[in-house]
């Protein structure tokens, strides 16, 4: 919803098609292409009409931006595939490099750090956009951890196959948070953010979490 | 027996519960870290050399039949005893066999993750050879009897300590906590071996198609006395170590330091064109190049994959990778460790048997970033993935996916399993983290959060509505 409240804001028409699900990520990460592929059809359908489609998610934005033209290579609906990709966006991708929108008009006192969600990261490539916006926040001061870029280890359905690794992998990210002193850390995946606030809670740590758009919808 | 996936398990669960572990590799790339970015830094551009590099590789497995033809001839018209071998058991009987012609007793060998691969060292031994490691790092892990932890870094996961405790123990010396006491302790060794050693057996970094020769990189000197001092030398190479060009090396040899060591340049490179020739006053008397392809031709047929074959085996996406750090080079249970092993593995082993590798990722693209010569890792990771499950899905696995297709693929059903969780929240508290609970994967170490109590949609609804 707050995703919502920003575009808004800005001046845009916002609509919510309520036939969709899911990208179809965890069958597609899981080997299940085919499977993937049905799902993938059914949003393809959903949002065929849509000017522009905005993700609050750089994983799921990665999903149908990169994987989706790889999804249905050689496949009769390549072409729809790809018109889909191309047309959307992670939501601070849409603002930073499409609206050019830097300054949201946003209000939110505190010290902050930014998580890069690995798909926002390295498939998107969406290193700078999120910090642009979080520093033109009013109140907000945003501090860089040691280890923004290592992976919190959440990776889906890895996170319960292999809880261990995970949850190694998540200590490491967490420490490195505490380390900043921040009272939030913010990113652009929820997933991640579940998988970070899972541990801090655990660790009895009074951090929280907090996905870009709630920061953003802050006045 | 158990199976190679139990065995991952059990190991990574493991290591990850050993902070000490954990801190320790982390405190050992922490320096590599630095250095490899200063370095990087050094290159006119990193991203140009990785393309540049990507490109020569690609050009280089693409006609692959061509430049391996044009490196063997050029080795053989100075006198190099070339072999194929089609798997590791021909190219160990091969070895063997030049062994026993000479008559060898004791073979002195420097770092070579191919011969780790056919597992050379066993075979030699039980012919009744003796083999010593001459690389420092190896040979700390052969006198322990374990195989290397990491592809470049074999003895990363030791502290001075343990080496010190380890040479006293099997070489009597005294103990010491100074690097370079522990080095001139094996070195006092290794200089009797080399001496005694009537076989070098060597790998090759690159094999250069245009002037037929083999480029060997390392810091120690050691590859250097393995190969000249011994009167056979025997180069064990992958057939997909090919450069087209000699000058190609001026890319590939700061590349690899830099990428593998974060250094410029490795302390010594040197290129190993055939025995020695008339007239000269050293070098072996016979030199044999071992091509081995063990499964490498199977995976140059698969056009989706086939950039793994370009792997320079420097170790940048092990020093980068967050599994890797947290579970340890010795977890895998392969050769190659790490990423690229993950990549590799299953063609070289069987999918069936590895592909829990290629689960056992979070698919954070870390290695990809690292490669120098770009492969795309992390998509391989998937592809085996997808492989896999179109050979022998596993049973359980295709019912969740059946089961979320066809609840994806009905929104009404969605939003009903949406008020379902909502509704089986309360009951979930009750039982969380115990063997009752459904999610103990995740709760056993994390907390879950709360569902909202309206979901997004009802909220879009009323919004609408007001």
């Amino acid at each position: 919803m707050s995703m919502v409240q920003v575009l808004e804001r800005l001046g845009h028409t916002v609509d919510y098609p309520e036939a969709q699900t899911c990208c179809g990520q965890p069958a597609f990460n899981s080997g299940y292409w085919d499977e993937a592929r049905a799902v993938a059809e059914r949003q393809m359908a959903v949002f065929r009409d849509a000017e522009v489609v905005v993700i609050a998610s750089g994983s799921c934005g990665a999903m149908v931006r990169v994987f989706y033209p790889e999804l249905f290579r050689h496949h009769p609906r390549e072409k729809e595939a790809r018109a889909l990709a191309a047309k959307t966006f992670e939501f601070s991708d849409f603002l930073v490099n499409q609206l050019g929108v830097l300054d949201v008009g946003a209000r939110f006192p505190g010290r902050a750090t930014f998580h890069d969600g690995c798909h926002a990261l390295r498939e998107l490539g969406l290193k700078k956009p999120p910090r642009r916006l979080l520093q033109r926040v009013q109140g907000l001061e945003l501090v860089e951890m040691n280890e923004a870029e290592t992976c919190c280890g959440f990776g889906g359905m890895f996170a319960v196959k292999f809880p261990m690794i995970s949850t190694a992998m998540g200590e490491v990210k967490c420490a490195s948070i505490v380390d900043t002193g921040a009272d939030y850390v913010i990113s652009t995946d929820s997933s991640c953010l579940m998988q970070i606030q899972g541990i801090l809670d655990r660790q009895g740590k009074a951090v929280k979490t907090l996905h870009l758009a709630e920061v953003l919808a802050q006045t | 027996m158990k199976t190679h996936a139990r065995q991952f398990n059990e190991s990574a669960r493991h290591y990850t519960a050993d902070l000490h572990h954990r801190e320790l590799i982390q405190k050992a790339l922490a320096g590599y870290y630095a250095r490899r970015d200063e370095f990087k830094s050094r290159f006119q551009s990193w991203p140009a050399a990785r393309d540049l590099a990507a490109d020569i590789k690609r050009e280089a497995i693409n006609h692959l039949d061509r430049y391996l033809d044009e490196f063997v001839s050029r080795l053989e018209a100075r006198g190099t005893k070339v072999f194929w071998a089609p798997g590791a058991k021909e190219a160990r009987d091969y070895i063997i066999g030049v062994a026993q012609q000479h008559k060898v007793r004791s073979v002195i060998k420097s770092k070579s993750m191919t011969a780790e691969e056919i597992h050379l060292n066993e075979a030699l031994k039980q012919n009744g050879f003796e083999v010593v490691e001459s690389d420092l790092g190896e040979y700390i892990v052969q006198l322990r009897r374990e195989p290397p932890y990491h592809l470049v870094f074999p003895a990363m996961h030791l502290t001075r300590r343990q080496i010190s405790d380890l040479f006293h123990d099997r070489l009597g010396s005294e103990p010491t906590n100074d690097p370079e006491d522990l080095t001139m302790i094996a070195r006092r060794v290794m200089r009797r071996k080399y001496c005694e050693a009537d076989m070098g057996i060597s790998g090759a970094n690159f094999a250069i198609a245009e002037t037929g020769m083999i480029s060997i990189t390392e810091n120690e000197g050691n590859a250097r006395l393995t190969t000249s001092l011994p009167k056979v030398h025997v180069a064990l190479v992958g057939i997909e170590k090919v450069l087209p060009k000699l000058s190609d090396l001026a890319l590939f040899l700061p590349m690899l330091a830099t990428a593998g060591a974060g250094q410029s340049i490795t302390c010594y490179n040197t290129l190993y064109g055939g025995p020695r020739q008339p007239g000269e006053p050293d070098g072996p008397e016979e030199f044999h190049v071992v091509l081995l392809d063990n499964r490498r031709t199977e995976l140059l047929a698969d056009a989706e994959q086939r950039d793994a074959l370009h792997c320079i085996r420097c170790g940048a996406c092990l020093n980068v990778c967050p599994v890797f750090k947290n579970v340890g080079g010795h977890s895998y249970g392969t050769t190659y460790q790490g990423p690229i092993g993950s990549v590799i593995t299953p063609h070289l082993r069987g999918l069936q048997d590895w592909k829990h590798l290629s689960q056992a990722s979070s698919l954070c693209g870390a290695c990809t970033e690292a490669c120098p010569v770009k492969i795309n890792l992390h998509h391989h990771l998937l592809h085996n993935r997808r492989n896999a499950v179109r050979v022998y899905p596993a049973p359980l696995d295709n019912l969740l996916q059946t089961t979320f297709v066809f609840v994806m693929c009905r929104p009404g059903l969605y939003q009903l399993a949406a008020r379902l969780g909502r509704l089986a929240q309360p009951l979930q508290r009750l039982i969380r983290g115990t063997v009752l609970d459904p999610l103990r994967a995740w709760t056993k170490t994390r907390s879950f959060p709360a569902l909202a109590e309206k979901s997004f949609r009802d909220r879009w609804r009323e919004r609408k509505t007001p």
